[in-house]
């Protein structure tokens, strides 16, 4: 997929939500985005369930990753979740949650609406891939 | 992935081929959307705004349509170095104008990557003051290799902030290039941040940035080197507001002219049509802009920032020189436009004659020479113009015939 014709620039959320300080994988994650021609808004730090809802809403982005490794995530993504939701937001935006994720907790997540958890390791090709073939259609 | 109808008569060959939908129906779908955005859905408004930045068919009729509903919001642009602080003062004020009931719209334009065409826009990480309040509507646009520019992209982006109701709107965006002092532009009052510390940054003020502050911000203004930087700025106001001649052309040198010289008139010549359209607005405004010192990080100076922006938009009002602003840029934004949409015109012409490289080599095998070549494309379309075109027609508030594009 090169850029070319009308296709349109995949917009990105890369969002690190709670109380962990690290962010190393966010800002991977967010130039490997931008490397392969997203747009990519980054969070910054610390951010609340309500603020990455505002920021989701407000950039109108198509994809949604949340980067969590506090283990918080059962709390805070529903949060984020019902937040897009309360928008209208939610149907249309791609949510992926990155980060340590215990297996059970993996099919807790994806029930609530969350289209795949990427573990540590996961090749940044794949994610991007996911990415690609996932971006949801609109109109 | 979406929308290859759109794309009728063009062939998608790259090279920016793919003609301008100019169409300015309002689409039956987009109708919905604008009344979404009218009744105060964020979720709509932030529809808009991306329509406007792909754009997307359909939209011009979408920011026609937007046009009747704007006019009710102060448009200031922020600008300066990369590090200055912009982000962090725009946080400020958002929040300080919310003290105050306002409701706030923000345009924060970043540099995307020339290679990959991606970005990554981290203007959002400053705007912790803002936590949670919708009321406060942050946008973050890349410089895109837009159609039309993107000046004109940010402007559209704005008439859809003005028309959701809000009522102030800031535009913010480095200080770097053309596209950037353009972008700023198109707003109503202009502020250029500074940081002290290096004496360059004043420097490079010099360089077609000077011309457009209506108030210079020295951020950080508790650092040393803040009195010098604001010292050296009063000072370059004054001359500018002192030398009635060429403050583009003449600011490059040190120094006064000396006294018996007359006065730099002589490389009045130089100036582009713009600049001196600027120079003549500069003169007939009135208004000597203000020099303040702030410190974003803590909110010091914010207060006295947003009153001197109030005293330039009382200014403006009370001169009647918005009304010269707004006219100005309204002729931008037509020029823009035609050119754009013409340019389409002459491309698809090429297409339809091979392509830009065949061109290319019947030049270089001296089959032909450019200008002949650039007669046998612009020729037909002149005489088109000769046939067709009658001023009477589409204007105003006829500007094209729906049965061109038809939909």
């Amino acid at each position: 997929m090169s850029v070319e014709g009308r296709e349109r620039t995949v917009r990105c959320l890369v969002a690190k939500v709670g109380l962990d300080g690290h962010d190393r994988g966010a800002h991977v994650i967010a130039r490997a985005f931008r490397d392969a021609g997203f747009e990519v808004v980054y969070s910054g730090l610390h951010r609340a369930p309500e603020e990455i809802v505002q920021a989701a809403v407000q950039e109108d982005v198509d994809v949604l990753g949340i980067s969590i490794l506090s283990g918080a995530h059962n709390t805070l993504v529903p949060k984020v979740i019902d937040g897009l939701e309360e928008y209208g937001a939610f149907e249309d935006t791609l949510v992926l949650v990155g980060g340590i994720v215990p297996e059970d907790d993996v099919a807790e997540l994806k029930d609530l609406g969350v289209a795949e958890v990427f573990g540590p390791g996961t090749p940044m090709a794949e994610t991007i891939e996911f990415v690609r073939n996932n971006v949801p259609d609109r109109e | 992935m979406e929308g290859p109808d759109a794309n009728q008569g063009a062939g998608s060959t790259g090279d920016g081929a793919d003609a301008p939908d100019r169409t300015v129906a309002l689409r039956d779908g987009d109708a919905a959307l604008l009344e979404r955005l009218l009744s105060g859905e964020h979720r709509a408004l932030a529809r808009v705004i991306t329509r406007i930045e792909e754009r997307e068919p359909g939209y011009r009729g979408l920011v026609s349509a937007l046009y009747d509903h704007t006019g009710g919001a102060d448009v200031i642009g922020v600008t300066g170095a990369p590090g200055a602080g912009k982000s962090t003062l725009v946080d400020k004020l958002a929040a300080a104008y919310r003290d105050r009931g306002d409701t706030v719209g923000v345009v924060a334009v970043d540099p995307s990557s020339p290679y990959s065409g991606g970005a990554v826009l981290g203007d959002r990480i400053r705007m912790a003051s803002n936590v949670g309040d919708m009321d406060v509507f942050f946008r973050s646009m890349s410089a895109r290799g837009q159609l039309g520019g993107l000046s004109m992209a940010t402007a559209d982006a704005v008439k859809a902030l003005d028309a959701f109701g809000k009522d102030v709107v800031v535009i913010e965006t480095v200080g770097a290039g053309q596209n950037e002092v353009d972008v700023v532009r198109t707003a109503d009052t202009v502020a250029v941040l500074v940081q002290p510390g290096s004496g360059d940054d004043v420097q490079t003020l010099k360089a077609g940035i000077l011309e457009i502050g209506d108030v210079f911000v020295v951020n950080k203004a508790d650092v040393d080197g803040a009195e010098r930087a604001l010292a050296e700025l009063e000072e370059m106001v004054h001359r500018r507001e002192g030398s009635t001649a060429t403050p583009g052309a003449d600011a490059g040198h040190h120094g006064p002219p000396g006294p018996g010289v007359p006065d730099a008139e002589g490389s009045a010549g130089a100036d582009s049509p713009e600049a001196t359209v600027d120079r003549e607005d500069a003169e007939a405004s009135g208004w000597t802009p203000e020099v303040l010192g702030t410190v974003a990080e803590t909110g010091e100076g914010v207060e006295e920032l947003i009153a001197a922006f109030d005293a330039h938009a009382a200014h403006l009002r009370e001169s009647g020189e918005l009304t010269r602003t707004r006219r100005r840029r309204y002729a931008e934004e037509i020029r823009t436009l035609v050119r754009a949409d013409v340019g389409a015109l002459a491309t698809e012409a090429i297409e339809r004659r091979g392509g830009i490289e065949a061109l290319a080599d019947h030049v270089r095998r001296k089959e032909a020479d450019p200008y002949g070549v650039a007669a046998g494309i612009v020729d037909p379309i002149a005489a088109c113009l000769e046939d067709r075109d009658d001023p009477a027609d589409g204007w105003p508030g006829k500007p094209n015939e729906p049965g061109d594009d038809s939909t």
